[in-house]
Order: C-alpha cells, then sequence, then structure tokens
C-alpha cells in the first residue's frame, strides 16, 4: 500500500502543518490540534466547535469560517480528540454567549465531548450539545452503540452555523442543530476498504467483485454484502432505505458524498440516478452538493444524506459560508 | 501463594502504586501490536497505539510530579490517560483510575481489601459511564472478575490476575454490544475483546509490584 506520507505518527501534524501554511485565514495550532477561525471569538456570536477522528477531511477542519465552525479539534486518525483539546477550542472562541459542540454519535466523541463540557463549564463557558446520530444503517437498539453520525454532520454544522452568524442565541443555536438531525438520515455504500497509514493496509477484506451496503465512515461494517451493482441499483436501494426512514413531505437537502476514492465522473452519475430515485418517489430536491465532504481515507464508494427543509432551514442553508471545504455567496 | 503475596492486613504505600503503575506502562507498551491487532478484527485497529501514547505520559507524569499519595497517583494517571489517549479507551481507563484514587482518598497506607473496594468503585465507575454491564464483550469483563478475586481470597494480586485473564479470554465467544465491534454483530464472536485484554494486563501488572 502506498501512501503520500511521511511516516504514520505524523500524519496529523503533517497536514495540519499544510492547513495552515495554506489558509492563513484560520490560526492551525499544530500542537494542540485545535484549528479556529482567525477573528474568533466574534463579539456577540455563540460558537461552533466540533471534531472527532481524523481521516474524515473535510470535515471537520475544513468546515472552520464564516458561516459555520468557529473551531474544530481533529483527533488521530479514526480516534475521538480528547477533552484538553475541546476545552482549549471552546476557550479560544468564546465571546460569553456560549459554545455548542457539534458530536458524532460514537462511543469515544461522545465520552470526551461529555468530559469536555463539565470541564468547560468549570472554567465559566456556557456550553450546549447537539448529537449527530444519521446513520440509517444501525438498528437504533440496544444490541448496539446506536446509529451513527455521519453526512448530516455537514448540514447540522452548516445551518446551525448560519443560523449562529445572524446571532442567534445559544438556546436557540442548539434547537436548530437538533432539528435538523432529526429531520436528516444517511446511507453509505463501500466499493473498497479504506487504509489507514499506522495499519499500511486495508482495515477489513471487502472481495473484489462486492459491494459492502450500510457501511460506516471507520469501515464499519453495514448491513449486507452483495455482488457488485450498477449505480442506478445502488441508488435505487439507498434511497429506498432513507425515504422510508425519514418519510420526507417538505423539499430536501441532498448531499451525494464521496468516501474519499471514488471520482467526481462516478459520483455525479451516482447523483443522476439519486435525482432520478427521489423523483419516482415524489421527493423534491431544494438543494444538492456532490463531492467530497465525510470521507472514509481512500475507500471507494459513496453516501447520501437527505435533509427536510422548511423556508427558514433553506435560507440559512443559502446564507454565506467561507471554510476551505465549503464557500458560497461570501 | 507465594511469599511475597500480600496478606489481608498488609498495607501498600505510594511506591507500591508507582511500581503498579510503572508496570503496566511497560505491559501496555510490550503487548501494543498485540492489542492492535485484536482491535483490527472488530474495531478500529488503534487500541495499542492509543493505550501505549497514553501510558507513556502516565510514566513521564509520574516522574516530573511524584504524587504524594497512592490516590494521588491513581488520579494524576487517570488524568494523563484523560489527556493523551482519545477514543473511548481514555475517558473509560481515565474514570476507572480516578475513581479508584478517589475512594483511596488521602491515605498513605492502604490495605489490599481497599485497593479492591476502589478498583470496584472505578470499575462501577466506568460501567456507568460506558452504559455497560458484564458480558457486553468489553473491558468490565475482565475488570469485574479481578476486582471479585481481590476482594473475596486474602488480597491475591496472583488471583486477580488470574481472574482478569480468564475473564479477557472470556470475551472470545461473546457478541459485542457496546461499541465500535457492536456494529459487526453476530460477526465479533470468535475474537477476544481488545479493552478486555488491555485490562488484564493492567491488573496483571499488581503482581509485579508486590514483587
Amino acid at each position: 500500500m502506498k501512501m503520500l506520507i511521511n511516516v504514520p505518527e505524523t500524519v496529523v501534524a503533517d497536514a495540519l502543518r499544510g492547513l495552515a501554511a495554506s489558509h492563513p485565514e484560520l490560526i492551525v495550532d499544530v500542537e494542540n490540534r485545535v484549528i479556529v477561525r482567525r477573528d474568533a471569538p466574534v463579539e456577540g456570536k455563540v460558537a461552533l466547535v466540533s471534531g472527532g477522528g481524523s481521516g474524515h477531511e473535510p470535515l471537520h477542519g475544513g468546515f472552520v469560517g464564516p458561516g459555520m465552525l468557529d473551531a474544530a479539534c481533529p483527533g488521530e486518525v479514526f480516534t475521538s480528540p480528547v477533552p484538553d483539546q475541546m476545552v482549549r477550542a471552546a476557550a479560544a472562541v468564546d465571546s460569553g454567549q456560549g459554545v455548542l459542540f457539534v458530536v458524532k454519535s460514537y462511543t469515544g466523541d461522545v465520552l470526551n465531548f461529555d468530559m469536555a463540557a463539565e470541564l468547560a463549564e468549570d472554567e465559566g463557558i456556557q456550553v450546549a450539545k447537539v448529537l449527530v446520530n444519521d446513520d440509517v444503517a444501525v438498528d437504533d437498539g440496544l444490541s448496539t452503540a446506536g446509529r451513527r453520525g455521519t453526512g448530516a454532520t455537514v448540514f447540522v454544522e452548516k445551518l446551525a452555523g448560519a443560523a449562529a452568524e445572524e446571532g442567534a442565541p445559544l438556546e436557540r443555536v442548539e434547537s436548530i442543530a437538533r432539528r435538523v438531525n432529526e429531520l436528516s438520515r444517511s446511507f453509505g455504500v463501500a466499493l473498497s476498504a479504506c487504509s489507514t497509514p499506522a495499519k499500511g493496509g486495508p482495515t477489513f477484506d471487502l472481495p473484489a467483485g462486492e459491494l459492502e451496503l450500510g457501511v460506516g465512515i471507520h469501515g464499519e461494517p453495514g448491513r449486507e454484502r452483495r455482488a457488485m451493482m450498477t449505480s442506478r441499483e445502488i441508488a435505487d436501494y439507498a434511497v429506498e432505505t432513507v425515504v422510508a426512514d425519514l418519510r420526507p413531505d417538505n423539499p430536501v437537502l441532498l448531499l451525494v458524498g464521496g468516501m474519499g476514492a471514488t471520482p467526481q465522473l462516478e459520483l455525479y452519475g451516482f447523483a443522476a440516478e439519486v435525482h432520478r430515485a427521489l423523483g419516482e418517489r415524489r421527493v423534491a430536491v431544494a438543494r444538492t452538493l456532490v463531492g467530497n465532504y465525510v470521507t472514509s481515507l481512500d475507500m471507494a464508494g459513496a453516501s447520501i444524506s437527505l435533509c427536510q427543509v422548511d423556508e427558514d432551514l433553506l435560507r440559512l442553508w443559502d446564507a454565506p459560508v467561507r471554510t476551505a471545504g465549503l464557500r458560497w455567496g461570501a | 501463594m507465594s511469599s511475597s503475596e500480600p496478606a489481608v492486613d498488609d498495607v501498600l504505600d505510594t511506591p507500591f502504586f508507582l511500581r503498579w503503575l510503572t508496570a503496566a506502562a511497560a505491559s501496555v507498551s510490550r503487548e501494543a501490536a498485540r492489542l492492535t491487532d485484536l482491535d483490527a478484527a472488530i474495531g478500529d485497529a488503534d487500541h495499542g497505539t492509543n493505550m501505549q501514547r497514553g501510558f507513556a505520559a502516565v510514566t513521564e507524569a509520574l516522574e516530573k510530579e511524584p504524587p504524594g499519595s497512592p490516590g494521588a497517583a491513581l488520579i494524576l494517571a487517570g488524568r494523563q490517560l484523560i489527556s493523551k489517549v482519545g477514543g473511548a479507551s481514555g475517558p473509560l481507563y481515565g474514570t476507572l483510575l480516578r475513581r479508584a484514587g478517589k475512594a483511596l482518598g488521602d491515605a498513605e497506607r492502604i490495605t489490599p481489601q481497599q485497593l479492591a473496594d476502589a478498583l470496584r468503585a472505578g470499575a462501577d465507575a466506568v460501567a456507568q459511564l460506558g452504559g455497560a454491564a458484564a458480558g457486553d464483550k468489553t473491558m468490565l469483563d475482565a475488570l469485574f472478575p479481578a476486582v471479585e478475586a481481590l476482594g473475596a481470597g486474602a488480597g491475591s494480586f496472583a488471583a486477580a490476575g488470574e481472574a482478569a485473564e480468564k475473564g479477557a479470554l472470556a470475551t472470545v465467544p461473546m457478541t459485542a454490544r457496546k461499541g465500535r465491534a457492536s456494529y459487526l454483530g453476530e460477526r465479533s464472536a470468535g475474537h477476544q475483546d481488545p479493552g478486555a485484554t488491555s485490562s488484564a494486563l493492567i491488573i496483571a501488572a499488581l503482581a509485579e509490584a508486590a514483587r
């Protein structure tokens, strides 16, 4: 397995140095692993802080900037960051209006953000938390750690971030974030396994002629394995699964997400099939985003995420955003 | 029971706790590759790397700010694990040691029975934090039998180590219901739980510290 790295131990730090060099509008603390928008803390504004394991770029560091996150904490590859990073980030961006932690539903992320919230409150920072758990491939029952947080994180960070930028108070920013999560569902498909730098090879074994339906963003297994399907068949399967769970009666935001190693040519072809499949189920698409937003290193494959929106949420989606990974209207 | 084994009315001092944590760090470091391999089978292949990084920070901190009591040693170690490990293991192991340390208070010398009680308080806190119970294929499947053995016997560290090791082996046929392995469902059976394995290493280090 060939990778464009120096040694596995410095992969995250090297990437952060590159982010710092390429985006002077960000303050990147490489040693303490905190990425902050340069104009933070923004007077009178609620701050958004997120984070998680590295390997899902541009999530979350690529979403730091006006209109989205105020700070992000990257952990080791596929490993949750530690509370120290989150507290440091919260202290750097809090303007006195409070901080919203956007937490993806994974045991490690939840535990570390819980501890960080306690520690930050000890320091006099008001903290609210929202848990993103949109992955319909997982039973939300007692037999697993619960639904995973995947593509809807982009919706939550963008929409709640826009509300915060408009000056909404913490309580409202939190309730919008919660509502966006409740209105969102995702489903992912892997055509190949991802490889972590530390392991130096694939993290699971997926035979050449097969695909994994309902895969997670760390190579967690999905619902089933099948012989390779066409883009059309995959779109029908994914759309049916998500729509059956979400039952949208409003227009939706659609994210057609790459897993990291699938080219735009394939993603747009897949997007065409997803649009067709949604149309056949009478689901109107208000906006579409196609590309790599919540990735899984070099995994080939795609995911779809839907978020039901009303006029207010659609306005927040269209609001200006200026980050390394998402940018419009500004 | 060998002659180096403590009796119920024996006392354990701060140097004993420093030897224990140092031995645990060495053992985790020696077995890091094995822990990562076990994690690769049912998790995301980083347990050994993460625990090694955390315990390296523990030994460094113990040298830099020598704790004045057994409780302070455990609290310091727990804080380092929370700050350095990440993932679920950081908060869970950090909580285990911090809660055990808090249970010991300021006492300069403690009995093996007090240590057993403190570790039970730590394990209970881990169960609460992770929402897990015995049989979920987690670190608790090694920790609960270990504190049981430590409390029941005459504070025998060898018995605690054996119970933890047996508990870790007993996770092999289990189906994971917590953590990332839970997404494998029945496919998680047939693999030893990495967290139970690292817990067994830490408990086994008690006997080393007593020598």
